[in-house]
């Protein structure tokens, strides 16, 4: 197996080019452009056999996917904050009328202040739309999540578009090893996207369908159960995954010395690494703390998150965006998973990390003393800047 | 027998099978366009402006309402050169 050195946003293209995309729809915005200009590459140079479609603006972009995804081909697009926004319409659409898309997302901040940097509020906010979503830790992972997810959105009885995220900067610029699997071991994994045509050429069928009071419940029931589906779908692609390629990235809830923990604390992305790094630096120091990593957000991880819980008195979440009169979305939805469960622990939300704030070791040691102390409070922006102390800026 | 539809008879996807123009639209309309064809021109601005697929031509290319589409909007009146078609409230 080939190693490359690889930014995250080469790692998704490559992954494009080893699934075999057909059609790429896209418009450029920082900081994804690279993906899709790598893509461009790939089909320039007669290395992608892909049709390649120039639009005026993210809306087009997926309206394109969606409609050469309806008539069956396997088909990628990527964007970022902004461009996510614009697209949100759509992408309703496409899962509505259940197309396997799969899109790359530079997560970035949105304005305003305008910003370029790390933030997950452009897909958080597109969390009630129908597509599953993976967060990314590192370059590999995007790559390998990129490949399992073209397996997943396409099963028969998901069929629903999936966007895989990654950390602006912190992974989509930032470059280090890869494995990068043979194209042959691949094309076992993810043969030829199954004939799942929603459209047929040659017969008569278009996608703008209107339905009254008398099915609609029953089409978005549809949907519903599919995103169930996709959770027993995602553990047998993973697993099969890691038999073919020995990388298995541990589901959506990967968790890290949580056994005998007295607090774990939850992140998203890029976050969990330095986590992973406080967490052995201070089981060293005889603290019992561990972490785990919220890889997949939709279908959210119910199952496993009670299973974590079972055994944890203190749970903190790090949400990297904010829900403006409520609390983190994550947050909120780890504290509704584990009203149902039989034992409850005490979560704390840490609203951390937005617009590209750094979290490095000393800020994500400090989330977990303010976990361990008496009364943590319930959601909190740690390190915000008052004004009581002079900061110099730029 | 009453046929009962629920999600096990859906189609995998909410597509279409039949074109709009299998499906009348306009049951609710309150004026109907009228055209006089003594005035009519055969100029097509009606055709053109129409937002619908509400105007169609006869044999000789004089424009007919579509009925079954038009909702009565009034906007083929208003474009109208030679003033050829009146709106008339439905009974």
């Amino acid at each position: 197996m080939p190693k490359l050195v690889l930014s995250g946003n080469s790692a998704q293209s490559y992954a494009v080019k080893l699934a075999r995309v057909q059609v790429v729809a896209a418009y450029p915005i920082t900081p994804q452009t690279s993906i899709v200009e790598k893509i461009a590459d790939f089909v320039s140079s007669g290395k992608l056999d892909a049709q390649y479609i120039k639009v005026e603006s993210e809306h087009s972009a997926l309206q394109a996917s969606l409609s050469a995804a309806g008539l069956g081909a396997r088909v990628y697009t990527a964007t970022s904050s902004q461009g996510i926004l614009l697209m949100h319409e759509l992408l309703h659409w496409a899962a509505g009328a259940r197309t396997p898309i799969i899109m790359g997302v530079a997560n970035r901040g949105v304005a305003a202040p305008w910003t370029i940097e790390t933030d997950h509020t452009d897909t958080i906010a597109q969390r009630d739309t129908g597509w599953i979503q993976y967060y990314a830790e590192s370059n590999q992972e995007v790559l390998d999540t990129v490949l399992q997810a073209f397996r997943i959105a396409e099963d028969p009885s998901v069929r629903l578009p999936a966007m895989i995220n990654e950390d602006a900067f912190f992974l989509t610029h930032t470059v280090e090893p890869v494995d990068v699997p043979e194209q042959e071991l691949v094309d076992r994994f993810l043969p030829p996207r199954p004939d799942i045509g929603v459209l047929k050429i040659g017969r008569r069928n278009r996608l703008g369908s209107f339905c009254g009071p008398e099915l609609y419940m029953e089409f978005r029931h549809q949907v519903a159960r599919a995103m169930e589906a996709a959770k027993g779908v995602a553990r047998d692609t993973e697993a099969e995954y890691a038999r073919l390629t020995g990388r298995d990235h541990g589901g959506a809830l990967p968790t890290y010395r949580t056994e005998d923990a007295d607090a774990v604390l939850i992140t998203m992305g890029t976050a969990s690494t330095t986590a992973r790094a406080v967490v052995d630096t201070m089981r060293a120091d005889g603290r019992r703390v561990g972490f785990a990593k919220l890889r997949r957000f939709r279908p959210f991880p119910v199952d496993e998150l009670r299973d974590l819980a079972a055994s944890v008195d203190r749970i903190g979440v790090v949400d990297r965006s904010f829900t403006f009169g409520a609390m983190g979305a994550a947050a909120t939805e780890v504290s509704a998973a584990l009203y149902g469960s039989s034992h409850r622990p005490l979560v704390t939300d840490f609203v951390a990390g937005l617009g590209g704030r750094d979290l490095d070791p000393a800020s994500v040691r400090s989330l977990f003393e303010v976990l361990l102390s008496a009364s943590p409070p319930e959601v909190s922006w740690p390190g915000l800047k008052t004004g009581e102390e002079v900061t110099t800026h730029g | 027998m009453t046929l009962v539809y629920g999600e096990k008879q859906l189609p995998p996807a909410p597509i279409a099978t039949a074109s709009s123009d299998t499906i009348q639209t306009a049951s609710w309309r309150t004026f109907r366009p009228v055209i006089d064809l003594t005035k009519c021109t055969k100029c097509n601005i009606c055709w053109k402006f129409c937002p619908d697929d509400a105007i169609g031509f006869d044999d000789r290319g004089y424009p007919v309402i579509r009925l079954g589409y038009c909702k009565g909007c009034g906007i083929c009146a208003e474009e109208c050169n030679p003033e050829a078609i009146e709106m008339i409230q439905e009974p």
